[in-house]
């Protein structure tokens, strides 16, 4: 197993144990889900976040709740929760029932909540990018202090919008942090195929902006860490920046995923470095919480998720009438 | 209420309608290629640096994707922009965001946020720019459920309808025409003139014929029924559609059954083209029944805008094509 690298945090008891329970409620709720598709419980598309808990809550933990805003892409789950969605809504919206988070009309790929600060996952890969300079744009003109978290994977990296949206909040000096999760792998295409720089953060200086680089995206502090200094940063009016963390997806692309592409060896070394566990034992050997405190922890996340198949379970399915509301604002 | 109007072009009522709008709320801003010292590709915002500086005159890089982008990111969270697309044919670069984004995000979300954005964009050929300059791509933005698509053909409706599309908060695909920005007419002087989205306008009542089009044909439409009033006799109702989506059918099928009679012109490509579907939407009517012949079309030819004058002339509708295919109708040819 590998070990936290991080010296001891100066974060407080209650925030650490807070993002440990946020990292379990990412693996339980999507390994749920896997288990509800695997049923025929769940009819739709679904992308998991296991494995990525770490680069995930970590990153989310370092803005501020209700104030900043995130965009999310297609692998959201991770995103939603890690900015503390409520979980019945997400487990209803992506078995399509009308008290989904989106009454049913989104599902995996959509869950948003404008409210809490998510602007929305994304079915297009690199949607979100506009959005989140255009949300950036909003703040620097109204002068609110809030930042935009705008989160890819490393597939986005070569889309067109990835160059134009950078180069504009790099000019506009907008507040956006551009993060990419870079769980190597672009449904099977590797991204080291993909791209003839070693790592993608490396092409930020192209735009004039900082790049900053989470070498172990499993290590929660590390990831805290650094997203706590380019908060700062970004904060402060510096214009924005691009972030890089390396992780690991455990499951396939989507539930459909053969898996072909890589090999059991290299799943089970990236399982060596599960995020969760590793901040467990750091939590542990730092004597920040006592195991049973931990299992208390575990056993809550796992009641939490419990709560919420059994709430979309018994959860109404949307009229017919609804397929036609929503499109258009008052 | 002023009652007052002003002769003026398209070009200052745009900048009328732009400024007025933004005088009334903080929020809205104008943003595009050369907005700013240049005054827009076509002059529809010179002046109006100098009145709202460049924070909400904003110039932007040639980045037409990250300029929908940042466009509907600022609607959702505040913000009412309007964006300068300049040529029409550039909207390709940005269909990802107008379609996949804009016109879904509300009903993915289950109705809970809005975009109150306004993409300008000027359409049609008829100033010798070519094949990627010059097309009319209104159908595809009409194909789409979530967007509004407006192709006003006044000036007064281009201040009324542009007005009304800042105002609305949803996205709005706004049609102008660049061969018609110099083209004058009375228009409003009221800052509170705003036109209802979603209704067509009888531009020139007639009992014999009814002539259905939008946009920059609607000019000849009108000088056509006007000559041929006059040379023939035929009484010829104009039926301006100024929104495509939402359609007032209601309109289209009233003024059909009254004449029972109808030619429908746009100056797009004939297939696939909007008035296609507006046939379509006539012939599932009770209005069919009112009718005493085939339902004509006239359209822009299907081959990309030549570069040649003459060429691309012959490719648009022009006054003396409406009025034989008008005369068709109206001798049942």
């Amino acid at each position: 197993m590998a070990k936290t690298k991080s010296k001891k945090s100066e974060l407080t008891k209650e925030k650490m144990l807070h993002m440990h329970r946020l990292m379990l409620d990412i693996r339980n709720f999507d390994n749920k889900v896997n288990r509800l598709v695997k049923k025929g419980k769940i009819p739709g598309m679904t992308h998991f976040s296991v494995g990525e808990e770490a680069a995930n809550v970590g990153a989310i933990g370092a803005i501020r709740k209700g104030f900043d805003m995130i965009t999310s892409n297609h692998r959201g789950h991770g995103q939603s929760i890690a900015l503390e969605i409520d979980l019945n809504g997400m487990m209803a919206e992506i078995m399509g029932k009308a008290t989904g988070t989106c009454k049913g009309k989104g599902g995996s790929m959509h869950i948003a909540d404008l409210d809490g600060g998510n602007l929305g996952a994304n079915g297009i890969v690199g949607g979100g990018m506009g959005m989140a300079i255009g949300a950036a744009l909003t703040q620097k003109m109204k002068k609110t202090g809030k930042i935009v978290l705008c989160c890819f994977g490393d597939g986005a990296v070569n889309e067109g919008t990835f160059h134009e949206t950078l180069n504009m909040a790099s000019i506009w000096k907008l507040p956006v942090i551009f993060y990419s999760i870079n769980n190597m792998y672009g449904i099977s295409t590797p991204i080291k195929s993909v791209i003839n720089v070693d790592y993608n953060y490396q092409r930020a200086s192209a735009y004039g902006v900082p790049g900053h680089f989470i070498e172990d995206g499993n290590d929660l502090l590390a990831v805290y860490n650094k997203f706590e200094e380019v908060v700062q940063y970004v904060r402060d009016g510096n214009g924005p920046v691009l972030v890089e963390a390396i992780t690991y997806r455990w499951l396939g692309h989507s539930t459909s995923d053969p898996g072909k592409y890589r090999t059991k060896e290299e799943v089970d070394e990236w399982k060596k470095k599960d995020p969760i566990e590793r901040f467990k034992g750091y939590l542990i050997e730092n004597k920040i919480a006592t195991v049973s405190e931990i299992e208390a922890i575990e056993k809550a996340s796992e009641d939490a998720v419990e709560e919420s198949v059994k709430f979309a379970l018994s959860s109404p399915e949307p009229t017919l009438e609804s397929a036609f509301e929503d499109i258009f604002a008052d | 209420m002023e009652n007052n109007t002003k002769l003026m072009s398209v070009r200052d009522a745009i900048i009328m309608a732009m400024s007025e709008e933004m005088r009334r709320d903080e929020n809205v801003f104008l943003m595009g290629e050369d907005v700013g010292i240049f005054g827009g590709d076509f002059g529809t915002s010179v002046g109006m640096l100098e009145e709202f500086g460049k924070e909400r005159v904003r110039d932007t890089p040639i980045s037409e994707n990250a300029i929908s982008g940042a466009a509907i990111g600022a609607a959702m969270t505040g913000m009412r922009p309007i964006v300068d697309v300049t040529f029409m044919d550039f909207i390709v670069y940005m269909m990802d965001n107008i379609v996949n984004q804009a016109a879904k995000t509300r009903y993915m979300y289950g109705g809970k946020g809005q975009i109150p954005v306004v993409f300008r964009a000027a359409a049609g050929g008829g100033v010798g720019s070519a094949a990627q300059h010059s097309q009319s791509l209104e159908a595809w933005f009409t194909h789409i459920p979530g967007l509004k698509v407006i192709a006003p053909g006044t000036p007064a409706d281009v201040k009324g309808l542009l007005k009304a599309a800042v105002r609305d908060n949803n996205p709005v695909i706004f049609l102008e025409y660049k061969a018609q920005y110099n083209m004058k007419g009375e228009v409003p002087l009221d800052p509170e003139f705003v036109l209802p989205i979603g209704k067509a306008d009888i531009k020139k009542e007639g009992k014999d014929v009814t002539v259905i089009t939008y946009g920059r044909m609607l000019e000849r439409v009108i000088q056509a029924a006007n000559e041929i009033e006059e040379a023939e006799g035929v009484s010829v109702e104009v039926v301006d559609l100024r929104t495509l989506a939402p359609l007032d059918k209601e309109a289209v099928l009233e003024s059909v059954k009254k004449t029972g009679k109808v030619l429908l012109v746009n100056d797009a490509h004939k297939t696939g083209g909007f008035i296609g579907e507006v046939a379509a939407m006539i012939a599932e009517s009770d209005a069919f029944d009112y009718l005493d012949g085939r339902i004509l079309r006239l359209a822009g030819e299907d081959v990309p805008i030549p570069y040649n004058q003459t060429l691309e002339t012959a490719m648009i509708p022009s006054v003396a094509r409406i009025k034989k295919y008008i005369l068709k109708l109206v001798n049942n040819r």
